[in-house]
């Protein structure tokens, strides 16, 4: 069993004996309450423990308690070969798999530094992080609608979420753990038909879109219950290391696709959504139009899609196709080594950002010259984000709480990895 | 000493002529500026380049552990401006025997959780921090998993040995 002691000024986990509660008296004079949230909490979509202080329906403090998810990926990753840890990359962040295998291979990428990537993959990782994006965001809104009462928006974004996997399936032929994209390129060959079931998907979305609006925009519950909670001010967002539409959702106009174009984000023409009000219902009107944001780029990607190579021409990195494998000599050998010792990637460190669809994430990646990474750190967006749940959630009423919880959009094994 | 070869970083000649001596080194590799700041003057650094600077955000700290050599641990902050859109990296080197360093987190509040991450992970104390605790590792855990001479196997609660 996981022994846990919280240490912070006035509370630790320990306190919540009954004995030493009773001490405390709360400003208003009533005793205050330590109250035990998680981990298994539904709201908190996650194995998330809080450590509540309560003076009647007031949060006095705070104390988030993570890392029951831990599984050591980063240790993991430097006893596998360069191209083995895609596959814990998908593992960190399970609800974009594919943002996190993008920004592997690009850090990568840029250590190995003499690699080209051909358009035609560089445009289907767009394509593909872009389906993620939705994927993610309709499972927020699903599950983030249902924490407040919204039940059918579970429904609605849960059916189209099942025709965005069934598109992943197609292509990588896993639902979840993707693993696409590889170092060099993708990992196979874009599916015969793809054009058809994009399309098809992408000509209906925006109209689901304004379904799911229909219902919340003008929502009487939705509304009270989101405009106004979860006000933070930005100055202190920022401080506390929050990235992503929660930032968005107060102002700044910061994007990593923008900002920071990486696999020709540039070529394409998008908006970054902002809002000011800074609360639930402003980080719900962002995320909905990066919704649109994103169908937007999906549909330049499909009508715009490069012809040529999906993978780049560097043999000793990406294995050589099935036919030349057995028909020419030197693709054997390449296959041979890069299955056996894997390849090696020059010394050296960088620091590669791309933008998740919860915020920053960035991988410090770092080469001794072998054949293994030497340390690989992830910057994972929900782990900055959540630094902030005790400003969101202290001085303000407990049932407030799940709007603002829900309204963050982490997840714990991107927490925890 | 700020290298040549970042002679033309506005930040870095800034800092150099602001804190004098903090800079023991650096490079600009694959177009990323890194800078080797003295353990001692981190938190001087740092402060003058949020308030000055305008890195506004730290967007992580983490360590490297280059075990055998001597300073064994490197602690990296990564930096952010966004109104220069620029990215800076500074760098600490620690010895094993005193891997203690001042905390940042009077600067970043950020600093808090990432700097509890790399003294879990790590074993690096730092120094004014307001409750160096584990975080990510159960708190009576013993030793630091991403130190170099910590098994990934055969560890005393490894399911192998059950």
């Amino acid at each position: 069993m996981r022994e846990s002691t919280l240490h912070t000024d006035s509370i630790t986990a320990t306190d919540a004996t009954h004995e030493h509660v009773a001490e405390i008296a709360a400003p208003s004079g009533n005793k205050r309450m330590i109250l035990n949230m998680g981990p298994q909490h539904p709201s908190t979509h996650g194995v998330l423990r809080i450590v509540l202080e309560l003076d009647g329906e007031t949060i006095l403090k705070a104390v988030p308690d993570i890392g029951f998810l831990h599984t050591g990926i980063e240790k993991n990753c430097e006893v596998k070969t360069w191209q083995q840890v895609v596959t814990l990359t998908d593992r960190v962040d399970y609800l974009s798999n594919l943002s996190n295998n993008l920004v592997y291979a690009l850090s990568v990428e840029k250590l190995i530094g003499d690699i080209e990537i051909p358009p035609k993959a560089q445009w289907m990782r767009v394509m593909l992080a872009e389906f993620q994006r939705l994927n993610s965001h309709l499972v927020w809104l699903g599950t983030h609608a249902l924490d407040i009462g919204a039940m059918t928006m579970f429904f609605y974004c849960f059916r189209e979420r099942e025709d965005i996997l069934r598109i992943f399936e197609m292509f990588s032929g896993q639902r979840m753990m993707t693993s696409y994209i590889r170092i060099g390129g993708l990992a196979l060959e874009p599916p015969r038909g793809w054009q058809q079931a994009v399309g098809k998907f992408i000509n209906a979305f925006p109209s689901k879109v304004d379904e799911y609006e229909e219902l919340l925009n003008n929502n009487p519950i939705w509304k009270r219950r989101t405009q106004g909670v979860g006000f933070v001010p930005l100055e202190d967002l920022l401080d506390l290391g929050v990235t992503g539409p929660m930032i968005r959702a107060a102002g700044v106009k910061w994007d990593v696709r923008k900002d920071e174009p990486y696999s020709s984000y540039d070529q394409f023409e998008f908006e970054v959504p902002v809002h000011t009000e800074n609360d639930v219902f402003a980080r719900y009107r962002v995320r909905m139009e990066e919704l649109r944001q994103s169908a937007r780029i999906i549909k330049q990607a499909l009508e715009g899609m490069p012809e040529g190579a999906w993978q780049a021409n560097a043999p000793k990195i990406v294995l050589p196709e099935r036919e030349k494998m057995k028909t020419q000599m030197e693709a054997l050998i390449y296959h041979f080594k890069i299955v056996t010792e894997g390849f090696r990637v020059p010394a050296g460190e960088v620091y590669q950002a791309v933008e998740s669809p919860r915020g920053e994430i960035a991988y410090y990646v770092v080469s001794n010259g072998t054949s293994k990474p030497y340390r690989v750190f992830m910057r994972t967006p929900s782990f900055g984000n959540l630094q902030a749940l005790p400003s969101l959630l202290e001085g303000r009423l407990l049932a407030d709480s799940i709007a603002s919880l829900g309204s963050m959009d982490f997840v714990l094994g991107d927490v925890d990895r | 000493m700020l290298p040549d070869e970042l002679k033309d970083h506005a930040a870095a000649v800034a800092l150099d002529g602001a804190v004098p001596g903090a800079i023991t080194g650096g490079h600009t590799e694959r177009k990323e500026p890194t800078l080797w700041i003295a353990p001692g003057r981190i938190v001087e650094v740092c402060r003058y380049l949020k308030d000055q600077q305008r890195f506004v955000r730290l967007s992580a700290i983490t360590a490297v552990d280059w075990l055998p050599a001597d300073p064994r641990f490197e602690v990296v902050y990564m930096l952010h401006s966004l109104e220069n859109n620029q990215r800076l990296r500074l760098k600490c080197w620690l010895a094993e025997s005193e891997c203690e360093i001042d905390s940042v987190t009077a600067v970043w509040r950020t600093a808090d959780w990432y700097e509890r991450e790399v003294f879990d992970l790590f074993g690096v104390r730092f120094r004014n921090h307001p409750g160096l605790t584990r975080i990510l590792m159960p708190s009576d855990w013993e030793g630091h998993p991403l130190r170099k001479d910590y098994p990934v196997h055969g560890h005393k609660y490894s399911y192998q040995d059950e």
